[in-house]
């Protein structure tokens, strides 16, 4: 059995689509009971590279190694060693949790018995005991999450794949889910995780890759990425629209930083160090010019603007929209 | 939440590569067999929609063969609904493509198709799997509709040999349309399709000699109808079942037996390597 001291290992994964990539010339490396975030917006190619090492897609370009073997000819040995949750829960929605494992289990060959005994420790440990024969259909979001989790668990593979494991979950589920996730890697699990969310990131992985349109543009770890991101921003809603240019002068000046401002709406955001006082500053210098300020808030970089700083775009952001 | 510490590794010794040699055999089969079981455990868990199903045929079967049955004259002057039966049967058949489809589709987009293909079972067992568990369903309702015939009067005349054989045959279409089911819900993107597929599915049967003879119809139509091969199947049926009287025309109505073998093998031989390969690579 080949060794290495990688569980994911990928070197120039490409996967082309007609004219376009939806990946190129992707690296990663996922240290054994390490976290590695794919950090990226709606197609930016997360889950065809997910896709790509978890065997379900033949990549165009490129090779990857999952422990050892590789994902293009060693497929079976390869879904021995990993678990994937995608970006649905895949779980049957008409069996209870506990069928659903059982099912799992036999499928990777467990043997009735353990199976059964698989399927009620998973359900003990990430807290579905008591669902009895509930349909997973009766389930809340976060709990089918969970289950998808566990089914993904069956064997304890040293890799996992997490396909934006916390999309439409409340805030509480996602903390949930968070939990379960952190409890996997202190077991020594690998984690490769993809996500839109910055603090997501930040909260679980050790290393982020940061990929738009198909390729990596930034790489590193959360505290790193977020400094070359910059500092919290400071955000205005005015009352008049009219008011608007006048404003991003002022802000500017305060801020000394570059001020956008979200296409037709009054919203106007700039970088800010030093939090309350420029905030303070800010909302002062308004009030004495008469500018009345509807809505006013201190928030941590989107991801657009991740992005945007990230891709070096940042001329284009200040005249066009940055939403979200 | 509890928070065991350490994970607890299942006790059997987990192979860390599949078998090999004639071990592989007996783990498809039991990969298929599990997957197939889903589909048992989900009837038990919504038999509602098991008898539902199975109240569709039936109904046809009343309305065919009371309402409409008076008005259609049978080639041969027989009972309409001793020759309503076989196409009842075989039409029956027809129907179960699009649940096939349905499961299909629903699995995939789900995303539940890609969890199988990314653990180490059998790439064989999901279509499998699907295969027998539609099989299954499609005998339950056909030994129910047979008992539904044997209520409005239809019986076989034949030996128990050709009474079989006619059985056969119409699990044989199934067998066929199965794996058309499973290549179509492949393919298909959204559950929308299935809407189509459903209303395509009238056509099909009605263009046949299941409900009327195909010489009562426009000669193209007839033409049509008598290639369809479902017509194949409902032909030979009737001919096993010993369903005198009605006087087969032409090549292909003369060969019926030998069409309604053909026809399902040639489909299986098309659809099945489809199926499996567009598993294998699905999406990619
Ligand atoms: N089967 C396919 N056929 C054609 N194009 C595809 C296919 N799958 C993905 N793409 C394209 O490839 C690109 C990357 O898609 P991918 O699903 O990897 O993005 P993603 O980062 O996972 O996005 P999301 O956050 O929306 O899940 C997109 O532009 C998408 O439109
Ligand atoms: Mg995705």
């Amino acid at each position: 059995m080949p060794t290495t001291q990688h569980a994911v290992s990928a070197r120039g994964l490409g996967k082309r689509y007609g004219k376009t990539w939806a990946l190129r010339g992707f690296d990663v490396d996922v240290a054994h009971g390490s976290v590695r975030g794919l950090l990226g917006p709606n197609g930016a190619g997360k889950s065809t590279a997910v896709r790509i090492l978890t065997t379900l897609l033949r990549p165009d370009e490129g090779r990857a190694e999952i422990a050892g073997f590789d994902v293009a000819a060693q497929g079976e040995q390869v879904r021995y060693r990993i678990g994937l949750v995608g970006q649905n829960a895949a779980v049957d929605e008409i069996l209870s949790g506990r069928q659903n494992l059982e099912m799992f289990g036999r499928l990777y060959h467990l043997g009735a018995r353990s199976a059964r005994r698989r399927a009620d420790e998973l359900l003990e440990r990430f807290g579905l005991a008591d669902t009895g024969t509930t349909p997973v259909s009766g389930y809340s979001g976060g709990m089918r999450r969970r289950l998808d989790l566990a089914a993904s668990m069956i064997l304890t593979p040293p890799v996992l794949f997490l396909d934006e494991p916390t999309v439409g979950l409340d805030p509480r589920a996602r903390g949930e889910v968070w939990a379960a996730v952190r409890g996997l890697v202190d077991d020594g699990t690998a984690v490769l995780l993809t996500t839109q969310y910055l603090e997501e990131a930040d909260q679980l992985a050790d290393r982020v890759s940061v990929i738009d349109s198909g390729r990596v543009v930034a790489e590193g770890g959360p505290a790193e990425l977020k400094e070359r991101v910059g500092g919290d921003r400071l955000e205005l809603v005015l009352h008049d629209e009219s008011a608007v240019p006048e404003a991003v002068a002022l802000v500017g000046r305060l801020t000394g930083s570059e001020v956008t401002v979200q296409a037709g709406t009054r919203r106007l955001s700039a970088e800010v160090d030093d939090r309350v006082a420029a905030l303070t500053r800010v909302v002062t210098a308004l009030e004495e010019r008469g500018t009345s300020v509807e809505d006013v808030s201190l928030r941590r970089p989107t991801l657009d603007e991740v992005f945007l700083h990230l891709t070096g775009d940042r001329d284009d952001a200040s005249e066009e929209a940055v939403s979200r | 939440m509890t928070t065991a510490s350490a994970t607890t590794r299942p006790d059997t010794p987990v192979p860390g590569s599949p078998p090999t040699g004639p071990a592989r055999l007996g783990w498809a089969l039991a990969d298929g067999w599990t997957v197939t079981r889903r589909d048992l455990t989900h009837w038990l868990r919504q038999p509602w929609q098991v008898v539902f199903g199975l109240l569709f045929p039936i109904l046809m079967v009343l309305v065919f063969g009371y309402l409409f049955g008076g008005a259609i004259t049978v080639p041969g002057g027989g009972d309409y609904r001793e020759y309503l039966m076989p196409g009842m049967f075989a039409m029956t058949m027809v129907f179960g493509l699009s649940e096939t489809v349905m499961a299909v589709v629903h699995d995939t987009s789900r995303g539940v198709t890609d969890r199988f293909r990314s653990m180490p079972m059998a790439p064989s067992a999901v279509v499998v799997g699907r295969c027998a568990a539609d099989m299954l369903k499609s005998t339950v309702t056909l030994a129910l509709l047979v008992g539904c015939g044997l209520l409005v009067g239809w019986q076989w005349h034949g030996g128990p040999g050709p009474t079989l054989a006619a059985f056969g045959l119409l699990l044989l279409l199934r067998f066929a349309l199965v794996w058309v089911g499973v290549y179509l819900g492949l393919v298909m993107k959204g559950e929308g399709t299935i809407a189509v597929l459903q209303t395509l599915e009238f056509p099909l049967g009605f263009l046949s000699n299941a409900f009327v003879a195909t010489a009562t119809m426009p000669v193209w139509l007839g033409v049509v109808a008598d290639w369809n091969p479902l017509s194949a199947t409902v032909g030979a049926t009737r001919d096993l079942f010993g369903h005198s009287g009605l006087a087969a025309d032409g090549w292909i109505a003369q060969n019926a037996v030998t069409m309604a073998v053909v026809w399902p093998l040639l489909v299986v031989a098309v659809f099945a390597p489809l199926s499996v390969r567009r598993f294998r690579a699905l999406s990619g």
